[in-house]
C-alpha cells in the first residue's frame, strides 16, 4: 500500500510537536513491510533524513500547468496572491521576534521561478495562509504524478493539500489532528483556521486524533460523527543517554523544570504560582522556565513581583542537545498545560530519568500511570507534588524506575500498526 | 491420621474501618495538626453501619437466641473501628455488646490499630496488643484469649510472640504454598511454641461467600444455605475443623442486600446444624476440643490477601518500605512522649490501610482493588501520608527533641548565659560610669574612659550621650580603680 502523506515540517527542520510526531509515525510505518510512504513537505532543505521515507519538497515540484482540476476552496486559485497577515501557528522564536520587531506585512505572490517551481519558506509566518494555498496547488500536481492508495494529511496546514490531492485522484483522505485551534488559541479561535479545519474534517473519510481529549473536541466543537474519529496515541523515539552531560550542576539545589512555549496553552503562570508556594517552604530549590513565547515578559514580571527571581530562572528557547542537558540536571519536570492534545515532552523527560508532573488536561495523561496528574489550575496540588518528589527520595526513585519502564513500551511501531489498520478499513469502506 | 469423630466449624468475622486522612498539603506542615477526613470517615461509617453492621448483627443475635447455644460466632473488632463506632455509630457498639452478652460470641485480640507492627517491631506489637485487650475489656466486657493478626499476617516468629503473650490460638490463612499436601481442615500448632494452636482459613469455602456469592456467572450461582451445608457435609469424612473467615462487610456491603446475602446468613446456621455433623465453635473452644495434628512451618510471613497470600500488598514496594521505615523510626520517641494527642495520632497513623493504598502491584491488572480507597494513585497516597507523617514528626520533636539537638540546645544555652553575664558586667560598668559622670558634672572633675566603652555608651544610652562626650575629654582613671 502506498501512502501519500502531507506534512508541514520534517526533521531536522522542526519547530514543535507536529514535526516530531509525524516523523516518528512515518518512521514506525517504515518498519511495516506492506506500507510505502511518500512524505510531502512545503520545503525540502535537502538535509533531511530520507533513509526511512521518500521525501518530496513542494518547492522542488515544477508547476508546469496551472489548470489543475480543483475546487472546494473558498477562494479561487487566482486569488492566492492576496497576502494575509494571519499568524495562526508560529514557531515560538519567530513569533516572539515578529511581535517585537513589528514587522509590517509584506506581500507575497505565487511566483514560479525559472525552473517552474514555487518557492516556499517552509516556516510558520505571516504569509502562512498563502503558503497553505500554494501548497495545495502543488499537492494536486504531486497527486497527479504519483501512484498511491490513500492520502494522509497532518494538521490543518496540510488539510487543503490533502483535499486537493483527494479531488484530483479520487483516493480516500485520512486526516491526523495533532491539535485544534481550540488548544492553540486558548478559546480565541481564529475563524479562518477553524474553517480550514472543519473543511478537512468534513472531507476526510477518517479522522485520527492524538488523544481522547482531542477526539472529544473534534466531535463536539466541529460537530463530527463520533464513528469517524479514532484515537491513535503518539509515542516517543527511544534515546540513548550518553551519561556525560555537557553541563554539570554548579550548585546543590534541586531543579524543577518547565520546558515549552511560554504561551497561554502551556499554563506557565500556574508553574510560577506553584514555585512560589514551594519556595516559601523550602529554600534549596531552583525553578527553570525554559522556552520563549508571547507570555515570557509577563512571566518575568510576575516572578519579580513575587520576589523569587533569585530562585526562578528563564533560559530562553532551548534546542537539541540543550534540551537534554537541561533534563539531565532536572529533578522534576512539570507540564501544567491548560489544553494539550498530547504532549510528547513528558515522555522525553521520563526517558531522561526525570519524574514528571502533568496536567489532567493533557492527552498524554490518558496513557501514563507513573506520573503525578493534577488539574492545571490546582497549584496547591502541583506545589505539593513538587515538594513530595524533592523531599521523599523513595517517591522520586519509584517514578524514575517505573516511568522508564512505562515509556519504553510506548513505541511508534504500535501507533504505526494502528494507523495501518485504519488505512485498510478506510480503503475497504471506500470500495463498498 | 485417625479421626476422632469430633467436628467443629468456626465462623469468624473481621470488623475494621481506618481513619482515612484528609488531603494534607506540605504547606500545612507545622500549621495544621488535624489529619483526618471527618466527612468521609463519618459517611462511610454511617453507610456501612446501616447496610451491614446493624442488619447483620440483628440476624446473628436472632440466630443465637433461636439455636439455643448451638450457634456461635467470633468477631475481631479493631481498636480503630471501636473508636469510630463511638464517634459516629454508637448503636453499633451497643449491638455488639448485646452479642457479647449472649456468651455465644468470642472476641479476638489483635493490634489496636490494625497495624503492621508484627513485621516491624516486637515491642510496638506487644504494646498495641495490650492496648487492644484493654479496649475490648472496657467496651465489650470480655477478655480475649485467642488472637488474630492484621490481615491474618502470620509467621512462626509472630506466632511465638503471640504464644508468649499467653494466647491460646491464632488465626491465619490456609495458604496453598505453605500447606502443600496438607489440609487446612485440621487444627495445627506453632512450630516454635506448640502451646499456641493455629487455625487455618478454608479459603475456598470462605471465598464462596465473600467473592463468588453475587457473581451471576459462577456455575454454582445462586448459592443457598442448603447448598453450602451440603458442601461442608462432603468435607466431614476427611476433616475435623472448618474455618470460614470473612470480612464482616461481606454481608450487605460487598454483597448487596438484594443479592440475598442476609437470607443466606439467616438460614446458614440451621442448615449446617441440620445437614452436617459439625458443631459451631469459637477458636478458644476449638483449642480445648480438638487435638492438633501437627506443627505447621511458616518461616516467612503470609496473609489472606490477594492471590499471592503474602505481605507485598503492604510492604512490596519502595514507597511502602520508606513510609514504614519513617513511621517506625519514630516509635522510640513516641514512647517517651506522654501527650495524649500524639499518642492518638500515632495509633491512627499505624493502620495498615495507609500502606495498602500505596501498593503498586495492582497497576498491572488495573483492578480497582482497594475498598473505599480515597486516592487516585499509590503515589498520591504516599505523598499525603508522608506529609502528615512529617508534621507528626515536627510535633513530636517539640516534645522529645533529638539527642543531638539536646546537645546543641545546651550549647546554645551556655552561650546565652555567657553573653548574659557579659551584658550584666558591661551594664554595671555603664551604670557606674554614668553615676560617676553625673557626680563629675557637679564636681567638675576629670577622667578618662576606654574608647570602646565610650562607643557602647553612645549606642546604649541616649541620655548618657552628653556625659559620654564630655567624659571623653576628661583624663581621670577612676572607673578602672573602681573595678
Amino acid at each position: 500500500m502506498r501512502v501519500l502523506m502531507f506534512g508541514w515540517e520534517f526533521p531536522p527542520h522542526i519547530s514543535g510537536g507536529l514535526g516530531t510526531a509525524s516523523f516518528g509515525l512515518t518512521k514506525g510505518m517504515s518498519t511495516l513491510e506492506d506500507l510505502e510512504v511518500i512524505f510531502v513537505v512545503p520545503k525540502a532543505w535537502g538535509d533531511e533524513d530520507q533513509t526511512k521515507v521518500r521525501l518530496i519538497g513542494a518547492n522542488k515540484v515544477p508547476v508546469a500547468f496551472k489548470q489543475v482540476h480543483y475546487k472546494g476552496f473558498k477562494r479561487p486559485i487566482e486569488q492566492i496572491e492576496i497576502s494575509s497577515k494571519i499568524v495562526p501557528y508560529t514557531d515560538p522564536e519567530q513569533y516572539y521576534q515578529k511581535i517585537n520587531s513589528e514587522t509590517t506585512g509584506h506581500k507575497l505572490v505565487v511566483q514560479t521561478n525559472n525552473e517552474g517551481t514555487i518557492d516556499f519558506s517552509g516556516r510558520y509566518d505571516t504569509s502562512l495562509m498563502d503558503e497553505i494555498y500554494k501548497y495545495s496547488v502543488v499537492a494536486a500536481v504531486i497527486a497527479q504524478e504519483n501512484d498511491f492508495d490513500i492520502i494522509h494529511a497532518h494538521d490543518w496546514l496540510a488539510y487543503p493539500a490533502g483535499i486537493a490531492a483527494m479531488e484530483v485522484s479520487g483516493k480516500p483522505l485520512v486526516i491526523h489532528v495533532h491539535a485544534t485551534d481550540f488548544d492553540r488559541s486558548g478559546g480565541n479561535v481564529n475563524p479562518d483556521v477553524y474553517q480550514i479545519e472543519k473543511m478537512g474534517m468534513d472531507a476526510a473519510s477518517k479522522i485520527i486524533t492524538v488523544s481522547n481529549l482531542t477526539r472529544d473536541i473534534v466531535i463536539n466543537k466541529y460537530n463530527i460523527d463520533p464513528e469517524k474519529v479514532e484515537t491513535v496515541y503518539n509515542a516517543v523515539e527511544p534515546v540513548k543517554l550518553s551519561g556525560d552531560a555537557d553541563i554539570n550542576k554548579g550548585f546543590d539545589d534541586k531543579v524543577v523544570t518547565f520546558l515549552g512555549r511560554i504561551t497561554m496553552q502551556k499554563g506557565p503562570e500556574y508553574f510560577i504560582e506553584a514555585a512560589n508556594k514551594v519556595l516559601k517552604m523550602m529554600p534549596n530549590v531552583r525553578f527553570v522556565m525554559a522556552g520563549s513565547g508571547d507570555m515570557m515578559e509577563r512571566m518575568m514580571r510576575r516572578a519579580a513581583a513575587l520576589n523569587i527571581t533569585d530562585r526562578f530562572h528563564f533560559t530562553g528557547f532551548l534546542k537539541g542537545k540543550d534540551v537534554f542537558n537541561m533534563l539531565s540536571i532536572s529533578d522534576v519536570y512539570i507540564m501544567p498545560s491548560v489544553s494539550e492534545p498530547f504532549g510528547i515532552s513528558p515522555l522525553e523527560a521520563m526517558q531522561s530519568n526525570v519524574p514528571v508532573i502533568i496536567s489532567k488536561q493533557s492527552g498524554v495523561s490518558e496513557i501514563l500511570t507513573h506520573a503525578v496528574k493534577t488539574d492545571f489550575w490546582d497549584i496547591d496540588a502541583m506545589a505539593d507534588a513538587i515538594y513530595a518528589i524533592l523531599n521523599y527520595p523513595a517517591l522520586s526513585k519509584m517514578f524514575i524506575k517505573n516511568g522508564k519502564e512505562e515509556v519504553v513500551r510506548l513505541k511508534w511501531d504500535n501507533s504505526a500498526r494502528h494507523v495501518r489498520d485504519i488505512y485498510y478499513r478506510v480503503i475497504w469502506q471506500n470500495k463498498n | 491420621m485417625s479421626l476422632t469423630g469430633k467436628k467443629a466449624i468456626c465462623f469468624y468475622f473481621q470488623v475494621h474501618q481506618p481513619f482515612r486522612l484528609k488531603r494534607y498539603r506540605f504547606f500545612d506542615l507545622g500549621h495544621d495538626h488535624y489529619y483526618y477526613d471527618d466527612f468521609t470517615n463519618e459517611s462511610i461509617m454511617r453507610k456501612v453501619a446501616e447496610k451491614c453492621y446493624l442488619p447483620a448483627n440483628e440476624i446473628l443475635l436472632d440466630q443465637i437466641i433461636r439455636n439455643k447455644g448451638k450457634f456461635k460466632v467470633t468477631f475481631s473488632l479493631t481498636g480503630l473501628v471501636i473508636k469510630q463506632f463511638r464517634l459516629y455509630a454508637p448503636e453499633v457498639l451497643e449491638s455488639f455488646r448485646n452479642l457479647a452478652d449472649t456468651g455465644m460470641v468470642e472476641f479476638l485480640a489483635e493490634t489496636e490499630s490494625h497495624s503492621l507492627a508484627s513485621i516491624r517491631s516486637r515491642t510496638e506489637f506487644e504494646r498495641q496488643v495490650e492496648a487492644h485487650k484493654a479496649l475490648i475489656r472496657e467496651h465489650l466486657g470480655v477478655e480475649p484469649t485467642s488472637f488474630r493478626n492484621t490481615e491474618l499476617i502470620y509467621s512462626d516468629q509472630i506466632g511465638s510472640w503471640v504464644a508468649d503473650m499467653g494466647f491460646k490460638s491464632i488465626m491465619t490463612e490456609g495458604a496453598k504454598h505453605v500447606l502443600g499436601w496438607k489440609s487446612p481442615n485440621f487444627l495445627y500448632c506453632n512450630s516454635i511454641n506448640p502451646r499456641l494452636k493455629v487455625l487455618l482459613r478454608n479459603f475456598v469455602l470462605s471465598d464462596d461467600i465473600a467473592f463468588r456469592f453475587s457473581n451471576t456467572n459462577w456455575s454454582e450461582w445462586p448459592l443457598t444455605a442448603d447448598k453450602y451445608a451440603t458442601w461442608i457435609n462432603k468435607l466431614a469424612a476427611k476433616s475435623e475443623l472448618v474455618n470460614v473467615f470473612l470480612d464482616y462487610e461481606t454481608f450487605g456491603e460487598h454483597n448487596r442486600k438484594e443479592t440475598g446475602i442476609f437470607d443466606f446468613l439467616a438460614h446458614m446456621p440451621g442448615a449446617i446444624l441440620k445437614k452436617t455433623p459439625f458443631k459451631f465453635m469459637t477458636p478458644t473452644e476449638v483449642v480445648d476440643y480438638l487435638q492438633p495434628v501437627s506443627a505447621i512451618n511458616i518461616p516467612s510471613p503470609i496473609s489472606w490477601a490477594d492471590e499471592e497470600r503474602d505481605i507485598t500488598a503492604w510492604c512490596g514496594n519502595e514507597l511502602q518500605s520508606a513510609a514504614l521505615d519513617k513511621l517506625y523510626s519514630l516509635s522510640e520517641k513516641v514512647r517517651m512522649c506522654d501527650d495524649a494527642q500524639i499518642k492518638k495520632d500515632w495509633e491512627y497513623l499505624q493502620a495498615s490501610d495507609h500502606f495498602y493504598y500505596m501498593a503498586t502491584k495492582f497497576f498491572s491488572d488495573g483492578a480497582v482493588h482497594a475498598y473505599f480507597n480515597p486516592y487516585d494513585t499509590p503515589y498520591d497516597a504516599f505523598m499525603n501520608y508522608m506529609n502528615v507523617l512529617s508534621d507528626f514528626e515536627i510535633r513530636l520533636k517539640r516534645f522529645v527533641p533529638d539527642s543531638q539537638e539536646v546537645n546543641e540546645m545546651s550549647k546554645l544555652n551556655n552561650l546565652l548565659k555567657e553573653k548574659e553575664s557579659l551584658i550584666d558586667q558591661l551594664s554595671s560598668e555603664l551604670d557606674s560610669l554614668r553615676k560617676n559622670s553625673r557626680t563629675k558634672k557637679t564636681a567638675k572633675g576629670t577622667r578618662t574612659i576606654e574608647p570602646s566603652l565610650a562607643g557602647n555608651m553612645l549606642l546604649l544610652s541616649s541620655s548618657g550621650t552628653k556625659t559620654a562626650k564630655k567624659s571623653k575629654t576628661s583624663t581621670t582613671t577612676r572607673t578602672r580603680k573602681k573595678k
